[in-house]
């Protein structure tokens, strides 16, 4: 572990010469997707990162994330568009000016009208297609194309939520007229305009881009190509960038894989590591006894020791940072003071096991036993479900755990056929507006399995919601996480998880960002050989 | 012969339909839902409407008689309908994956026959020397290592003797082609999979050859041939060891009907794109209809290898007469 500290320090610290250095061209480059094929190629109906993985690279969007700052929370920059603009009308009007000098990779121009279609698919999805995250675009009033070199977006309320919304990675830009003929024709097709042309796809195995001469980042791609490997297995995976089958895989490996390669391979890997948009939490069946007393709910969150458990599970686990339900890195996250004040972060455990012990006792749950529904994956779900099983026992509570596949581990959740589950909370570019609606009542958020309803806390959510000014939108984003994780005790959150990219030091440009579906169109990467 | 062939190809059909049934029932036993997979599974945010609209998508809103009633008409016309993960055709999906588990299922019966049948051979006619006992430890050592973990110590001895030996470690491939297109690279890659499978085949037929050879050496046939003077090459290969391959046919059928489907950890071991790694994400993608055409197919291999394996019964045995 403490070599992969280093080596992520050496990776990261020096910032300024490595984005100086100069981009060499040519070359293909050969990435690991960990998983297997994604369902579709379109981005705008699916939610894995598989769909990301292969085809980022062959599509535009509006804005992004800045690939050279992507750990950032707020550096959007423009993809298409010229400049990000200023909102008018009271913040409810973004009118965003798009390039004239865009070509699909089949020759033809990209206009204002593509940019809107597009934008349509995704927030007004037509009836038989599948929009994944179009609920996260309820502000959204009307998208419109006045010219050809013009988007407007027209908001029902002003949001800061709104920017990062349209820095999506899925939000792929695909063209007008073939949306029209058929909108499913992008599931299985790609046409994008992107830095790398498609130039292959063996199904399952792999898939192939070339370099877009046409590409209107000048100078960009530096690679000639890139082959995308889907490999589900870990081993398989490390073993691939140990034998100079795969540069790296962009998602993220625990740190015992990490030092693997490391002892294996020296100098010739190097590492990055940043904080990742992902949480573990417990979701707590409210419909059941005793979980619908908060005091039990408090209890269970008091006897968990996160700011001790978190040094020792980051060496063995894909988890690190302790944080509240904001991400760790945000401007809106809760300071550790902050945290501190709120149950299942006091600094004192002792105390805070003793006032668990009490609340307790004064429910009529003492010796209080149930079962925990885990996901079966190993990384970070088995680890953090053993870990708070023991923490509960120091309070006298006896927890079993029930391991599942995925589908049955979903199937408990929205059925309702648990008293506690394992899960986690994986979200796309930093934007806590919209992440924190997980934890939002099940009647809002029903991918919230808590299974209750609070007017309440969703009433302060609204607010932060539509709180434009920063310092008042962070005094509200604290109340509501007292609400949501002390005096109501919705949630419980655990450790925020930790990403390692550990790649061949012959890959150079691409910096780690807090998700691992940002900053994967691969235009700045290049091959130092 | 031809009415015994016809026979046991028509009693194939209410096999298949039985299998059928069995699998769709199961499948629909099992909780949870391919689009909560498809759009959970990451953690993301979802829209809970796209949940909806994928459920009509893919057709499971509707009741279950229907879904059946589609689907055994489906197997009738040989059309299986689309993956409900993929919407891709289920027949494509399968054919992708289609040549490479069949290349290694014979590249491992090959590996496996050559083994088993000179070393059990050898083994029944050196029985209890220390040959007999080599093969034997050999054997046992072949049934009792798994293919997975012998898959993943060979590729880690791989990189790290051509670390030791070159400084630069190598792994073979990890995606596939096809053998016509690049021959090296399609062998590098099968070769260690065949090699990890065949031992454990190997070790099984081995036995098997074993203990049939020490049958058949001991009949009454073998032994007035021993006493009309003909010399052991000519008793061996000529009358005990074609019929001592009886049991081993049998053995080899079955094992190579079960490498078409059934290599689905040694296929993630490899990163091999093959059937038994395609049934493994059917499942657990909860894709029914992928599933279903999965089982359907290795039903159909079994059948048909069990028919292969009995008419060669007729030419290893002339006393055997099909009716």
């Amino acid at each position: 572990m403490r070599r992969i500290l280093l080596a992520g320090l050496l990776a990261i610290a020096p910032t300024a010469p490595f984005a100086a250095e100069a981009g060499k061209h040519g070359g293909t480059l050969t990435y690991m997707i960990p998983a297997d094929a994604p369902p579709s190629f379109d981005g705008h109906r699916e939610a894995t990162f598989a769909t990301i993985h292969s085809v980022a690279p062959f599509y535009s969007v509006l804005l992004r994330i800045n690939p050279d700052n992507p750990s950032s929370a707020d550096d959007y920059v423009c993809d298409l568009c010229t400049e990000i603009p200023k909102p008018t009308d009271a913040g409810k009007t973004w009118t965003f000016r798009i390039r004239d000098d865009v070509k699909w990779h089949d020759g033809t121009t990209l206009t204002a009208a593509d940019v809107a279609a597009s934008w349509n698919a995704i927030v007004f999805p037509v009836p038989g297609v599948l929009s994944a995250r179009a609920s996260i675009y309820s502000m959204v009033e009307t998208i419109v194309a006045p010219d050809a070199h013009t988007v407007v977006f027209r908001l029902k309320f002003a949001t800061s939520a709104f920017l990062p919304a349209l820095g999506d990675a899925f939000a792929f830009i695909y063209k007008a007229e073939t949306l029209a003929k058929d909108p499913h024709w992008y599931e299985r097709n790609i046409l994008g305009s992107g830095p790398f042309k498609f130039a292959g796809y063996e199904l399952g195995q792999s898939i192939k881009g070339e370099r877009n001469p046409d590409y209107y980042h000048k100078g960009l791609p530096y690679l000639d190509g890139f082959i995308g490997i889907y490999a589900p297995k870990e081993s398989t995976r490390v073993e691939a960038i140990r034998g100079n089958r795969a540069a790296l895989e962009f998602r993220g490996l625990p740190p015992s894989a990490v030092d693997q390669l490391l002892k294996a391979g020296g100098d010739k890997i190097t590492v990055q590591t940043s904080d990742w948009n992902c949480v573990n939490n417990l979701t707590i069946n409210h419909k059941r006894k005793p979980f619908d007393d908060v005091r039990v709910r408090r209890a269970l969150a008091l006897a968990i020791d996160q700011w001790k458990g978190a040094p020792p599970l980051s060496k063995v686990t894909t988890i690190r940072t302790v944080g509240g339900i904001v991400f760790p890195g945000s401007p809106l996250a809760a300071t550790k003071d902050e945290l501190q004040q709120i149950a299942g972060f006091w600094p004192d455990i002792e105390k805070s096991r003793t006032e668990a012990r009490r609340l307790l006792k004064e429910a009529g749950a003492e010796g209080l036993t149930f079962e925990m529904v885990v996901r079966n994956v190993d990384q970070p779900y088995k680890y953090t479900a053993n870990w708070v099983i023991d923490e509960w026992s120091k309070i006298g509570v006896k927890v079993s755990q029930k391991v599942v596949p995925t589908g049955p581990w979903f199937e408990a959740m929205r059925g309702g056929t648990f008293d506690v589950v394992s899960e986690s909370a994986c979200q796309s570019n930093i934007n806590p507006l919209l992440d924190v609606q997980k934890f939002l009542p099940t009647n809002i958020s029903p991918q919230n399995y808590n299974q209750y309803e609070d007017a309440a806390q969703n009433e302060m959510y609204e607010k932060i919601l539509h709180e434009t000014d920063p310092a008042k939108q962070r005094a509200l984003m604290r109340q509501f996480e007292i609400y949501t994780l002390d005096t109501a005790a919705h949630a419980l959150v655990l450790v925020w998880w930790n990403r390692i990219v550990p790649m061949q030091s012959t890959v150079k440009g691409w910096k780690i960002s807090p998700s691992h579906f940002v900053n994967q169109d691969l235009g700045t990467v290049w091959l130092d050989q | 012969m031809y009415q015994y062939i016809l026979k046991r190809v028509l009693l194939t059909i209410p096999t298949l339909l039985g299998a059928a049934a069995l699998v769709f029932l199961l499948m629909r036993l099992i909780p949870g839902d391919i689009c909560l997979v498809r759009l959970g599974s990451g953690g993301a945010s979802f829209d809970p409407k796209a949940l909806i609209a994928c459920h009509k998508e893919i057709g499971v809103d509707r009741p279950i008689l229907v879904q059946f009633l589609e689907f055994i008409w489906g197997i009738i016309r040989f059309d299986f309908g689309t993956s409900m993960w993929s919407g891709k055709p289920v027949s494509t999906e399968i054919l992708a994956r289609l040549p490479i588990s069949v290349e290694i299922a014979l590249l491992a019966t090959t590996v496996a026959v050559g083994i088993a049948i000179p070393l059990g051979t050898i083994s029944a006619l050196k029985q209890n020397t220390w040959i007999d006992v080599a093969v034997r430890i050999f054997a046992i050592g072949g049934i009792a290592t798994p293919s997975f973990w012998l898959g993943i110590v060979s590729v880690l001895l791989v990189l790290d003797i051509t670390s030791w030996v070159s400084g630069t470690p190598w792994m073979p491939p990890i995606d596939y082609v096809p053998i016509w297109k690049d021959p090296i690279r399609n062998l590098s890659m099968a070769i260690l999979p065949a090699i990890t499978v065949g031992y454990r085949y190997a070790a099984v037929s081995m036995r098997m050859t074993r203990s049939a050879m020490l049958e058949v050496m001991r009949e009454d046939y073998v032994r007035t041939a021993r006493a009309k003077g003909l010399i052991n090459k000519l008793i061996i290969n000529r009358h005990a060891l074609k019929n001592a391959l009886l049991p081993v046919v049998t053995l080899i059928g079955i094992e190579f009907a079960f490498l078409i489907g059934g290599l689905v950890v040694t296929e993630q071991v490899f990163n091999l794109n093959g059937v038994g790694r395609l049934f493994v994400q059917a499942v657990q993608n909860q894709d029914y209809t992928l599933t279903q055409a999965l089982v359907m197919l290795t039903v159909a291999v079994f059948v048909f290898t069990n028919l292969a394996v009995d008419l060669l019964y007729g030419w290893l045995d002339p006393r055997i007469h099909f009716a």
